[in-house]
């Protein structure tokens, strides 16, 4: 058994990170999954903040990342909020069917 | 007091034109008949001073430009030419205003009318009062201007406004000869104000220019470029062709602008010239050629036309060439004569052809008229009057000065000279045959007319007839009373003074006894002709006609100056119209330009806007790739 390094939790990350990433894109089914996508890369960005600030011995990574969550939580309510909004106004939150971002 | 001269008109018309609405249409006609009114009195009064004090003064109201030697000054030169010149212009307008209320009367458009006529009387007399040539062709271009405006005046009409246009285009032919003779005259003498050209004339007679490959005289060119002008706003042969049509316009303009004055100015112009044309035999012989063979020209066309305005417009013509061929064989004070006294009879004759037009509702074609002389006794008489003036009855007005047209050329003792006074004689008895046709044709016979009953025919209102009651004053006495002052010979209080220069002395001999009572005892005996040609034996004219079918349809159709000019000049000129508006134009600027690199943005814009799908997924999906890509390109550096 290894110990567990500043390696490891990069790459969990990173994962993390790409699984979001991949979901905001090939996501087409609902936007709610484009919300949950965008929290999943806060967090990969959180842990890798942490795990820097373990590995350099720097508490600084670590109030940012409560920053950070507490920023996340601020966007999750208001985007949540929007999809209220927005369903009542098109009646539907389908990402295939909301293209209205074009001139 | 002469400065109120000049404003007057100008306030009148900017009263009339631009608070016409304000003031209503009654108040803009007394506004400015009144003002323009007051202005001819104080012109009477300035005239009467130079011919009892010899009065003549230069004010210069206003420096107008002033840039390196070019000096110019907005001025009122007033001397014995202009001031006869004042009182033709303002009085013929002022007339012709008072006219124009009842004339107009049931026109929609009577302030802005009136605000054109007094505009236009501003604008002469610019041109006669400027004592430099800059003004004179600010006012020259002004007249033309408001020629175009009054000519053009019936908008909906189509004819009147394609009579506009080629007025004013006919005119720039004219006028560019006129500026290029300008240009020449600063080029030689380096000042454009007459007493100072005046003064060098005698340094240039001898100076030879070089001039589109051929060496010419400089006092020649500068000559024939201002008559070049002097021919388009005169109407003389060859430029003559928008005078007719300008009879689209209402009568009382044809009256005031296309009789009385502006077509003069261009005689005007070259006896204000005189200290130059002296010097130049050889334009001045051109002048009475040209000037005998319009008159001759016109006289001949207004034998045949049938449309009553257009006679007066061809006699117009026609006399506008006496007064050149009395100025081309040097007696330029008879021209001026000739002038005044033609203002008079031929505004009288327009007037009074209004008049009739006026009671024929609208109706300009002598063969629908007749037999109406009991209907309107007032306009009869007075048409009598200005057509017994115009043929050079004796005693009246035309007598004096035309007669002595025709003895100054005979007297100029050359082979121009006689051969002038030939058709001088020849033309007289023409227009007194083409006169009484109108006169006979329109008053006499019987009634020719299926629009209206003659029982509607009706007499003017007064305010039509004072006009016309006035100048058949003029018609009849002016010949009497100015011809010992315009035309006098020599003497110590000679009347023209400086402003008319001779070289020699016209000669004071007087023509032999049978050729002073030629052309009167052939004017007296064509009446006779002309009643039983057009009122006894109405066969005869037809027959002739009939008889010298090409000669008759050579003059019918004017000697076919529009037709020829149609195929020289309009048709070339359309066609490199079209070329240059469809090709030049349309394909090549337009094509390259404005309208290609549009289109050109307007594709490219349609190929990017396919990028903006509006799928947030793929906007973020971009932006990720670019952020990743900058990331790379960092990090790789």
């Amino acid at each position: 058994m290894t110990e567990i390094g500043l390696g490891h939790y990069l790459t969990l990350s990173a994962i993390i990170f790409s699984i979001g990433i991949i979901g905001i894109f090939l996501n087409r089914k609902n936007i709610i999954v484009i919300l949950m996508s965008i929290e999943l890369i806060l967090l990969a960005v959180n842990i890798n903040l942490v795990a820097f600030s373990i590995f350099l011995g720097d508490i600084t990574g670590q109030v940012f990342t409560l920053f950070i969550l507490t920023v996340a939580a601020a966007e999750a309510a208001i985007g949540l909020a929007i999809i209220v909004v927005y369903y009542r106004n098109s009646g539907t939150i389908r990402v295939e069917e909301i293209d209205q971002l074009k001139g | 007091m002469e400065i109120l001269i000049l404003f007057l008109p100008l306030i009148a018309s900017i009263i009339a034109g631009f608070f016409g609405k304000l003031i209503g249409d009654k108040n803009s006609e007394y506004v400015t008949s009144g003002l323009v009114s007051i202005s001819a009195l104080l012109s009477i009064s300035v005239l009467y001073r130079v011919i009892t004090n010899q009065y003549e003064e230069n004010i210069v109201i206003a420096t107008w430009i002033n840039s390196g030697s070019l000096d110019v000054n907005w001025s009122m030169l007033i001397d014995p030419l202009s001031a006869v010149m004042l009182v033709v212009v303002t009085s013929v307008s002022s007339l012709v205003h008072i006219y124009s209320i009842g004339y107009m009367s049931h026109d929609p458009h009577k302030p802005r009318f009136m605000a054109y006529l007094s505009l236009f009387t501003f604008a002469m007399l610019m041109l006669v009062t400027s004592d430099n040539f800059i003004q004179l062709f600010f006012g020259w271009e002004g007249v033309g201007l408001c020629s175009y405006f009054l000519i053009g005046f019936w908008f909906k009409k189509e004819s009147a406004n394609a009579a506009a246009i080629k007025a004013f285009v006919v005119n720039r032919v004219g006028d560019f000869g006129f500026a290029l003779g300008i240009f020449l005259i600063f080029y030689l003498f380096g000042t454009v104000n007459y007493s100072e050209v005046f003064q060098q004339i005698p340094t240039v007679v001898d100076k030879n220019l070089l001039f589109l490959g051929f060496e010419v005289k400089a006092i020649d060119l500068v000559c024939l470029l201002l008559f070049i002008g002097a021919m388009g706003k005169s109407a003389q042969i060859l430029l003559h062709t928008w005078l007719p049509d300008a009879m689209e316009g209402p009568t009382p303009v044809s009256a005031l602008i296309h009789a009385a004055t502006m077509v003069t100015a261009g005689v005007f112009l070259v006896v204000r010239c005189s200290p130059i044309y002296e010097y130049s035999p050889l334009i001045l012989n051109l002048i009475t050629i040209v000037g005998m063979t319009t008159a001759f020209f016109a006289a001949t066309v207004a034998l045949v036309q049938t449309d009553i305005k257009k006679i007066i417009a061809y006699s117009t013509c026609s006399q506008l060439g006496y007064m050149f061929f009395a100025v081309g064989v040097g007696a330029y004070n008879v021209a001026m004569f000739h002038l005044f006294t033609h203002a008079f009879f031929k505004a009288l004759l327009f007037l009074g052809a209004g008049s009739v037009i006026h009671a024929f509702k609208d109706e300009q074609n002598i063969n629908n008229m007749g037999g109406v002389w009991k209907k309107l006794p007032y306009t009869y008489v007075l048409m009598i009057i200005g057509t017994l003036a115009l043929t050079g009855f004796p005693f009246l007005s035309g007598f004096y000065s035309k007669d002595a047209i025709i003895e100054f050329a005979y007297l100029k003792g050359n082979t121009t000279g006689y051969y002038a006074a030939g058709i001088g004689i020849f033309t007289a008895l023409l227009t007194s045959i083409y006169s009484w046709r109108l006169i006979f044709k329109t008053f006499h016979g019987k009634y020719n007319n299926q629009k209206i009953n003659i029982e509607e025919t009706h007499e003017s209102p007064l305010i039509m007839l004072i006009p016309l009651i006035i100048l058949s004053l003029g018609a009849i006495f002016a010949g009497f009373l100015f011809k010992d002052l315009f035309v006098g010979h020599g003497g110590e209080n000679y009347f023209w003074a400086e402003s008319i220069k001779f070289l020699k002395p016209l000669s004071v001999e007087h023509p032999p006894t049978w050729f002073l009572f030629l052309t009167p005892s052939l004017v007296l005996l064509s009446i006779p002709i002309a009643y039983y040609l057009f009122v006894k034996n109405k066969e005869m004219p037809t027959q002739i006609a009939n008889i010298n079918k090409p000669l008759y349809n050579f003059l019918v159709n004017k000697w076919y100056f529009d037709e020829l000019y149609e195929v020289i000049f309009i048709k070339p000129c359309k066609k490199i119209g079209l070329f240059l508006w469809k090709f030049c134009d349309n394909k090549l600027i337009d094509g390259f330009g404005p309208d290609g690199i549009s289109s050109f943005i307007k594709k490219c814009s349609i190929k990017a806007s396919k990028f903006q799908s509006g799928f947030i997924y793929q906007y973020a999906f971009i932006m990720l790739l670019g952020f990743s890509a900058l990331l790379t390109f960092l990090i790789i550096k």
